[in-house]
């Protein structure tokens, strides 16, 4: 007897739509034996990851904070990995955003300008992080480059470049030598939706791009192109889509996105520029488009599931001197779930006589 | 020891991993493969590596771990990608991530201790021979491995049946397998050897590079051996020179930094990033003419009898 691998005749869409349940399932039984490996009650561990953060006010607002950065991020991903451009470089968009509106709000420091500089940060990020991402989508379609490799090169280069401006000409000279800008002004700074609390209007920027996302793939032709020249190229040519022009479209609309995540992150939560103002947001947020199944609403409730994993990693690290890493442990995991799940949803696993007398019996 | 003599020794001992990786990988990718989890085989490598030799005292022990652990972490990916057709990309890029954790996790018991470094050899008379000496002579074991590795790699591809088979699988899965051949038991260990090399690569840091273990101590340089593949059109002869070529890149800016010519040291360690990047494209231009890369590099196979 063997066990083979088989296409089925249709998608399965009972399995399309619990897959990702059972990813989360079976990761939460991996990470069971992960906190018993290290020592920890598995129990008590779990609800230090997944229960606690969602029973008091301040960590449900950081779970939103955390997933906004992380949705507008997958939502401009699901674009690309739709249309089949891979583009693993959002961290790097993400950092090159938030440079670039850093720049307006370091240079603006101290004067007396106005409430245009925040929209206009926000604008120079998205600019920066697209025209960031358009770099390796035109080494694809006029090179030919592998836009996995060049996109990825970009991120060290990106967080090379934030070093050097924030240990050399915009460091704050009343920083006590730390590598970061000086707390930037009001108007420079993305406000709270509640008073003296951490939700503030990039969450409602996020919801809005998640809708926009949303229309752009299920109500315009655009994203039927998109879908189309992904899932069957060939169909693409002959129906005349311009699929390069379609590559740099989603490239441009990912880097953009990502680059307003950064510059909200920095001119909100964080509040200046410094090293380290992403734990990886760009690449956990690879995690959320696949988990969202490149699906806008999809993502939503992955961003936010995945956001609960940041917060309760910490609180675990707090209350259990569990590892952080054992965050991206979990998230790498999950990765590996939902990526098999989705496999079941095109193929069936069948068991099949390895014995050739008995195949012929059969029949 | 001359300047350039010592210029040479540390650029061969920084291409010796990006060589090890890339070999591997590029085994992996002829039998039309593409595994983008180099970066997370050898971060593991490296931790796994450090923590035998640390526990054991014996660099051999080592970078038998290193090997071991690379080899468990491509088998994920086999599992993942030739098991249940997942698509490939996605896979290794999930493999880096969970490499990534899985070396802090690993490594957090060592960080801060240190090791006696893998010797070099030593043949009394050649090895203090003027200028070559010590580059032919007197470098650690893992650099002739690697040389060794490459050669036989060569010599498997092109000159041996089963090579030939592996490259088959790789240009054309559908053909080889009506030819009967085993697609994909070739290559599931075609994608075992490149987790080894990989393996051996991250082991190589902080075995004789660097003799202790930091976090995220590989810094991209899986990705480099990556783009080192494309860069030597999937030939085991062009990766040498890429490699040694890369090493050099890397080590001149170092000493760039250090003589202080002004230039801040992030616009310097930001080179070999660029140079991947720039050769990709100037490469990728290049052949206007037809791509080299393996025809079914990437693509999901799943056997109809």
């Amino acid at each position: 007897m063997q066990l083979v691998l088989e296409k089925r005749a249709e998608r399965s869409t009972t399995i399309a739509l619990i897959s990702p349940l059972i990813a989360i399932g079976l990761t939460i039984v991996t990470l069971c034996v992960v906190f018993a490996v290290l020592g920890k009650n598995p129990i008590a561990a779990l609800a230090v990851y997944f229960i606690d953060p969602l029973t008091d006010g301040y960590s449900l607002q950081e779970i939103a904070v955390k997933a906004t950065p992380l949705v507008m991020i997958a939502i401009g991903l699901s674009l690309c990995y739709l249309a089949n451009a891979w583009n693993i470089g959002a961290e790097g968009q993400f950092l090159i955003g938030a440079v670039a509106g850093s720049w307006l709000a370091v240079k603006t420091q101290g004067t007396d300008a106005g409430n245009w500089v925040l929209p206009a940060m926000l604008a120079l990020g998205a600019v920066a992080g697209a025209l960031y991402a358009l770099i390796p989508a035109i080494c694809k379609v006029r090179f030919g480059a592998s836009e996995i490799l060049t996109s990825l090169m970009l991120v060290y280069v990106a967080d090379l470049l934030l070093d050097y401006l924030v240990r050399g000409p915009w460091r704050d000279p009343q920083g006590f030598n730390f590598p970061t800008t000086a707390e930037f002004d009001p108007v420079a700074t993305v406000p709270t939706l509640i008073e003296g609390g951490r939700l503030h209007l990039g969450s409602i920027i996020a919801l809005f791009v998640v809708a926009a996302g949303a229309v752009l793939l299920g109500r315009t032709i655009k994203g039927f192109e998109i879908r189309v020249v992904g899932a069957a190229p060939r169909a693409a040519r002959f129906g005349g889509f311009n699929a390069n022009q379609l590559v740099l479209l989603t490239f441009a609309i990912s880097g953009a996105l990502a680059g307003l995540a950064g510059i909200i992150e920095v001119a909100g939560p964080v509040g200046h520029l410094q090293p380290g103002i992403s734990p990886g947001y760009g690449f956990t947020a690879i995690i959320v488009a696949f988990l969202g199944r490149l699906n806008p609403i999809g993502i939503l409730i992955a961003g936010l599931f995945l956001a609960l994993t940041f917060i309760g990693g910490e609180q675990a690290q707090i209350a259990m001197k569990i590892p952080l890493d054992v965050t991206k442990v979990f998230q790498g995991i999950l990765l590996f779930y939902v990526l098999a799940c989705d496999s079941l949803i095109l193929y069936r696993f069948r068991l099949i006589s390895t014995s050739p007398k008995v195949q012929s019996g059969a029949h | 020891m001359g300047l350039i003599e010592a210029i040479i020794l540390s650029v061969l001992a920084a291409s010796t991993p990006l060589l090890l990786a890339a070999t591997g990988e590029l085994v992996t990718e002829r039998s039309g493969v593409l595994n983008l989890g180099v970066e997370g085989m050898m971060i593991v490598g490296a931790a796994c590596g450090f923590g035998g030799a640390w526990l054991s005292g014996s660099i051999i022990v080592g970078a038998l771990c290193g090997i071991v652990a690379g080899i468990l972490m491509s088998l994920i990916f086999a599992l993942m990608a030739l098991g249940l057709a997942v698509n490939q990309v996605a896979t290794g890029l999930a493999l880096t991530i969970l490499g990534i954790g899985l070396s802090g996790l690993i490594g957090a018991g060592f960080v801060g201790e240190r090791i006696a470094p893998a010797p070099h050899l030593h043949i009394p008379g050649l090895s203090d021979l003027p200028l070559a000496g010590r580059v032919l002579f007197g470098e650690d074991g893992f650099v002739y491995l690697s040389i060794a590795l490459v050669v036989c790699v060569w010599w498997f591809l092109y000159r041996t049946r089963t090579g030939l088979i592996l490259r088959a699988c790789g240009d054309n899965h559908t053909s080889a397998h009506a030819l009967g051949y085993p697609v994909l038991r070739i290559r599931l260990y075609a994608v075992m050897f490149g987790g080894a090399c990989a393996g051996l690569a991250g082991a190589y840091l902080p075995l004789a590079y660097t003799p202790f273990f930091i976090p995220g101590m590989t810094a991209g340089r899986g990705w480099i051996a990556l783009a080192l593949t494309v860069f030597a059109s999937w030939r085991p002869a062009r990766l040498v020179v890429g490699a040694y070529l890369f090493g050099a890149v890397t080590i001149l800016q170092l000493h760039a930094q250090g003589a202080g010519i002004g230039i801040p040291s992030q616009f310097m360690s930001s080179l070999p990033y660029l140079a991947t990047i720039i050769v990709l494209v100037l490469l990728s231009r290049a052949r206007t003419g037809g791509s080299t890369a393996p025809a079914a590099l990437g693509t999901v196979f799943v056997p109809d009898r």
